[in-house]
């Protein structure tokens, strides 16, 4: 574990995340290889989503080392937080869509905060939006998506900035079976195209599917999957 | 980029209309307030000055002052501390004065067998010395020189006036400060409230990686236009109702001889930075709860 390989993109060291005197994740050593496909699973409340915040610092780890692609997350300087956010696309359960902001303003923004030129963003956020297969929605109201539709957006706004790292939580809980299968898909697509992918999900499905390596999550540790 | 957030800025003030609506309406209302009570000082204090260049100190002499002894007063009263200038009125001029000023009834004074006005001196003061307190002081001096036989200043009744005035403007100021105050912290919360609506939106950017600055260049843009369009909506409403209470007022009290003015052109600047000042940092108060320090 403490080797160094280079083609390690992850690696956390002994970490702990408590709240008060509740610890919801224990002595967490886990190591992520690039282009990996990784699932994060186990029951609810088994700390998944707070595995996942850690990574792009949502949360401090209260104990413990966190690298991320090179970068100590134990002592990043709150400036560079934005930086290390660029490298990984973030999607939710919930979509987190700018309610107020268009398809298109909503996979924008984060070119626009990465300070992408105009033109380079017109042509990057048509060609994400064309990836996932909202092209022709790209002017409407987040709200007047269905939900399937708006992880897709979700999707093409975690990956319009070429993260290096996609961490997706719980991304079919909210979606039927069709809307879970295209997200599914698309995920995959993006593993092919080289993207390393860390999802948080109890959806067996899913990661049937995909074949990825799953690590089961249960009371905030790492153990052995159940039979 | 500063486009960018202009851009951002001016698109938010058009998609949240409502609250930011109230934004502008209670900086406009604190603008009009306030500057309701600078402009009543302003001119009162006006008004009050020009009362007070036209007060001077007559000192009128015993009959029976001779007229070798009149140099040696005018001198001693020429010495006194603040005393611009020293006028002997002889009592033949007086008399010559009084006679044209009584015009018609001049037969009256005709019939008189001797002038009955004393010989006297009109004190102008230095023009910074006008304080009632010197004025009185003055005129104590002055009435103390034996040859004196009493001394009056006319308009003593402004000093009563200038006291009461002197009171409403230590409340005014105090008032002032209060309302300057609190439309700050009106126009915080405000502001707080515009982003406390919005402030999912405000963790979105944050994590897709916008910066501090990315975040917070835009809604302090916001700030300072709604302070901006809150200060010239005060200053129009200010203006008008200024212009409709001036035309109707008799313009007898200032004697025609002074024009009750509006704020002058810097003023009106002033104002308007001091409006935008207010929403910037009605912004920035509300963003410090918001985007709290993490790490």
């Amino acid at each position: 574990m403490n080797e160094n390989n280079e083609n390690s993109l992850i690696r956390m060291f002994h970490v702990y995340r408590r709240y008060g005197s509740k610890a919801a994740l224990f002595d967490i050593n886990l190591e992520v290889f690039k282009n990996e496909f990784i699932f994060i699973t186990g029951p609810s409340g088994a700390g998944k989503s707070t595995l996942l915040k850690l990574l792009y610092l949502g949360e401090p780890a209260s104990e413990g080392q966190i690298l991320v692609d090179g970068i100590n997350l134990a002592r990043i300087s709150r400036n560079r937080i934005p930086f290390l956010r660029r490298k990984i696309g973030i999607i939710f359960q919930d979509f987190k869509l700018i309610h107020s902001k268009t398809v298109f303003e909503n996979v924008a923004l984060v070119l626009e905060a990465a300070g992408k030129p105009r033109q380079f963003i017109q042509k990057k956020v048509g060609s994400v939006l064309r990836a996932v297969g909202m092209e022709d929605k790209q002017n409407s109201s987040p709200l007047s998506l269905s939900g399937g539709e708006q992880q897709r957006v979700a999707i093409a706004r975690a990956v319009a900035g070429d993260p290096t790292i996609i961490l997706a939580d719980e991304p079919t809980g909210s979606l039927d079976a069709e809307s879970a299968s295209q997200v599914t898909g698309l995920l995959k697509d993006f593993h092919i195209r080289g993207s390393t992918i860390i999802v948080a999900t109890h959806d067996k499905e899913f990661i049937k599917k995909s074949g990825g390596r799953a690590v089961y999550l249960k009371q905030g540790r790492i153990q052995p999957p159940p039979a | 980029m500063i486009s960018l957030y202009f851009k951002h800025a001016l698109r938010d003030i058009g998609k949240n209309r409502f609250v930011n609506a109230v934004s502008i309406i209670t900086i406009a209302l604190s603008v009009i307030i306030t500057c309701s009570f600078v402009l009543f000082f302003i001119n009162t204090s006006e008004i009050l000055t020009l009362w007070k260049k036209g007060v001077r100190i007559m000192a009128y002499l015993y009959l029976d002052v001779p007229a070798e002894k009149i140099p040696e007063i005018q001198k001693k009263i020429s010495g006194l501390y603040s005393v611009e200038d020293v006028r002997f009125i002889s009592k033949e001029e007086a008399f010559d004065v009084l006679k044209e000023q009584m015009k018609r009834q001049s037969s009256l004074l005709e019939n008189l067998k001797e002038n009955p006005l004393p010989n006297a001196f009109e004190i102008r003061m230095i023009a910074s010395s006008q304080t009632w307190e010197k004025i009185e002081n003055l005129a104590s001096q002055i009435q103390s020189i034996p040859q004196v036989e009493e001394v009056e200043y006319g308009q003593r009744w402004l000093a009563r006036f200038s006291y009461i005035i002197n009171l409403f403007k230590l409340s005014g100021y105090a008032l002032g400060i209060l309302f300057s105050v609190a439309s700050v912290f009106i126009v915080a919360n405000t502001v707080r409230l515009v982003l406390y609506s919005r402030r999912d939106e405000i963790e979105i950017m944050r994590l897709v990686g916008a910066s501090d600055g990315f975040i917070k260049v835009p809604l302090y843009i916001e700030g300072i236009i709604l302070g901006a369009l809150g200060g010239i909506i005060g200053l129009i409403v200010l203006f008008t109702t200024f212009i409709s209470i001036t035309s109707n007022i008799d313009q007898g009290i200032t004697s025609g001889a002074f024009q009750i003015s509006f704020f002058s052109y810097s003023s009106m600047l002033i104002i308007l930075i001091s409006s935008m000042f207010v929403g910037w940092f009605g912004c920035f108060l509300s963003l410090k709860h918001i985007i709290k320090r993490e790490l």
